[in-house]
């Protein structure tokens, strides 16, 4: 973990209610996909976790939805701005599963932290499926941005407005893989448990008091003891999850 | 020159800064930030007899400058910290630390000081009867004077490391209890342990903790916890350990000056994953900005005469 000060580049909407955001600053603590940060925003006194969609030298990519004080107050954020952040949160997705067919199913704002890794597996020369699962055709963002870094794009829609009609897990029925990797609702966490057939990781939410392991306040139990979800997490194995 | 030290029954700490319980793990965690022997001491999380998952989360919720916590004493048990925790303690702290102990019963707190009071690295015992988050243990015994004199005299009968009370906020007089574990021989007090509070979701209509109450902490308890070390410092004689609120070199003082002969930082380290540091650093310059040579001279100095 890092703190560091970090200058807004960019930050504007990329469909309803849900925006991307650059940061520059220190990335030197970052590991691994699907880690996240913990903002901290003026006049709010717990910072606010938010998952990394994408990172290089110098520079974080964040995408988030607005739903109160905190991520509404950093939608009115302009380039230039800077705020406190703790960089590098978590365990992440673990890239070294041995898998060679990849799925990534991500459902709404749980989709931002599988860019990056969908971006790392391709690099070890997978060939990844990505579904992605949105209540209607208005709320898509980023379908472009997976396809073309190469990988096998299905959307699905809730009210069929666009893509497969249905849940993620109608879209995973025809996709050929040998392990996964989700980050999304609890909803669809529970279809998926029901209807994967491989391996896989899950990444979870809970509210956080540090974000660093100190509190003890985003405990969960697992098959192998309690985990704190912002340090041994957010990513668990599916193995170790208790419904 | 200024001097930061400061005397704990009879044990020199280097500066007053304590990280408080459950805000600093067993210390490890921030022993990858910095090197955490520049702290005073540290209060170790919670421990109890047997190990507690705690309450069902949400279990932190978002306050006015400040948060609640209802995580309830999640720990491994006794056993495990003495195994497990302590000797990760002890590799990156080389200090005496506070053991913060709970129980649910008074043959509990005397079981679980028993089995820690044989670990070196003790330096004091803080005996937590003041826990807002556990239904039918804690608090219980931190808001009767009679429940918290018997958890004193049991606890002290078991070791002979000095033994400080941590008092509940949630009573009507705290004096009235702190005269009671003064009297019952306790060597020193803790205070304030978080004050009960809820917050209410608007769009569920229901409070935002699986548990509905929870303790408030942070910087908006400073004025609370300040009269209250306040008011117990002009009622007993033992030494007092002054916490709520505190994020500053600043607020350390005041708390100082208010009665308390060392402080701890809970929530702030939890914000601020530097804070005890920053504090440390800062301590000096603001002394010496307010013409203070040695902290040892201004506790209780608020008061008259
Ligand atoms: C590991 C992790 C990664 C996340 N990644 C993203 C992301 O990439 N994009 C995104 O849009 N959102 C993400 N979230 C959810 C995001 O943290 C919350 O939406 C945000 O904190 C809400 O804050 P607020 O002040 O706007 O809302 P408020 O409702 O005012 O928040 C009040 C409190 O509840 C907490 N809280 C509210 N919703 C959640 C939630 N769903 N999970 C955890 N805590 C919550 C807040 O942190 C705050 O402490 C992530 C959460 C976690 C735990
Ligand atoms: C997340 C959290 C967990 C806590 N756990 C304990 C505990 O196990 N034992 C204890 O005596 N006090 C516990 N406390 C109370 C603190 O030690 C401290 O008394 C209180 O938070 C006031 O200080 P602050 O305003 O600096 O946080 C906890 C506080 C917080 C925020
Ligand atoms: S949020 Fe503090 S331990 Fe996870």
């Amino acid at each position: 973990m890092t703190q560091g000060i970090y200058r807004v580049i960019s930050n504007r909407p990329i469909a309803p209610s849900v925006y991307k955001a650059e940061l520059a600053g220190d990335t030197s603590g970052l590991t691994a996909p699907g880690q996240f940060i913990n903002i901290k925003i003026e006049g709010l006194y717990l910072r606010r976790p938010i998952s990394i969609y994408d990172y290089d030298e110098g520079k974080i990519t964040v995408i988030y939805k607005t739903v109160g004080a905190g991520t509404e107050k950093l939608a009115k954020a302009a380039p230039g701005d800077k705020f406190d952040i703790l960089a590098g949160l978590g365990n992440g997705f673990d890239i070294s599963k041995p898998t060679q067919k990849p799925l990534l199913i991500g459902g709404g704002v749980g989709i931002p932290p599988l860019y990056k890794l969908c971006r790392e597996l391709l690099q070890k020369g997978k060939r990844v499926s990505v579904v992605l699962g949105f209540n209607k055709k208005e709320e898509i963002f980023c379908e472009k941005e997976f396809s073309s870094l190469g990988a096998a794009v299905t959307v699905a829609t809730v009210d069929g407005s666009y893509g497969i009609k249905g849940f993620v897990t109608d879209a995973m029925r025809n996709i050929d893989y040998d392990f996964f990797y989700t980050c999304g609702p609890l909803a669809m966490y529970k279809a998926i448990e029901n209807t994967a057939v491989t391996s896989g990781q899950f990444s979870f939410e809970e509210r956080m008091g540090c974000g660093f392991g100190a509190c003890m306040g985003c405990s969960c139990k697992t098959k192998y003891g309690s985990k704190r979800i912002c340090k041994d997490g957010p990513v668990l194995d599916r193995e170790e999850i208790i419904w | 020159m200024v001097d930061t030290r400061v005397t704990l029954s009879g044990i020199e700490l280097a500066n007053p800064v304590i990280p408080a319980s459950g805000a600093f793990g067993f210390g490890y965690e921030f022993a990858e930030l910095y090197d955490i022997n520049i702290l005073g001491s540290i209060s170790f999380k919670g421990t109890t007899k047997e190990p507690r998952f705690g309450n069902p989360t949400p279990r932190i919720a978002e306050a006015s400058a400040g948060l609640l916590n209802s995580v309830g004493l999640q720990n491994p048990g006794v056993n495990k910290v003495i195994s497990e925790e302590l000797p990760k303690l002890k590799k990156c702290f080389n200090k005496p630390v506070l053991a913060n102990v709970s129980g649910f019963s008074v043959e509990d707190y005397a079981y679980t000081c028993e089995k820690l009071d044989t670990e070196d690295c003790i330096g004091w015992f803080e005996i937590n009867i003041s826990c807002p988050n556990v239904h039918g243990g804690g608090l219980a015994f931190g808001t009767d004077p009679k429940n918290a004199a018997a958890v004193t005299r049991a606890v002290k009968k078991v070791t002979n490391k000095p033994v400080y009370i941590k008092l509940s906020p949630n009573v009507t007089d705290i004096t009235e209890i702190a005269k009671a574990c003064e009297a019952a021989g306790a060597d020193g007090l803790s205070l304030i342990n978080t004050l009960l509070g809820m917050r209410i979701d608007l769009k569920t209509k229901k409070p935002v903790l699986t548990n509905k109450t929870g303790g408030f902490s942070g910087p908006a308890v400073k004025p609370v916890a300040l009269r209250m070390v306040y008011d117990v410092y002009e009622a007993v004689k033992i030494p007092i350990i002054g916490m709520g609120g505190i994020s500053t070199a600043e607020d350390v003082i005041e708390m100082m000056l208010a009665g308390a002969r060392a402080t701890e930082v809970g929530a702030a380290n939890l914000i601020e994953p530097f804070a005890c540091k920053n504090i440390i650093e800062n301590l000096p310059a603001v002394m010496e900005k307010y013409n203070i040579k040695s902290l040892n001279e201004i506790i209780g100095g608020a008061h008259n005469g």
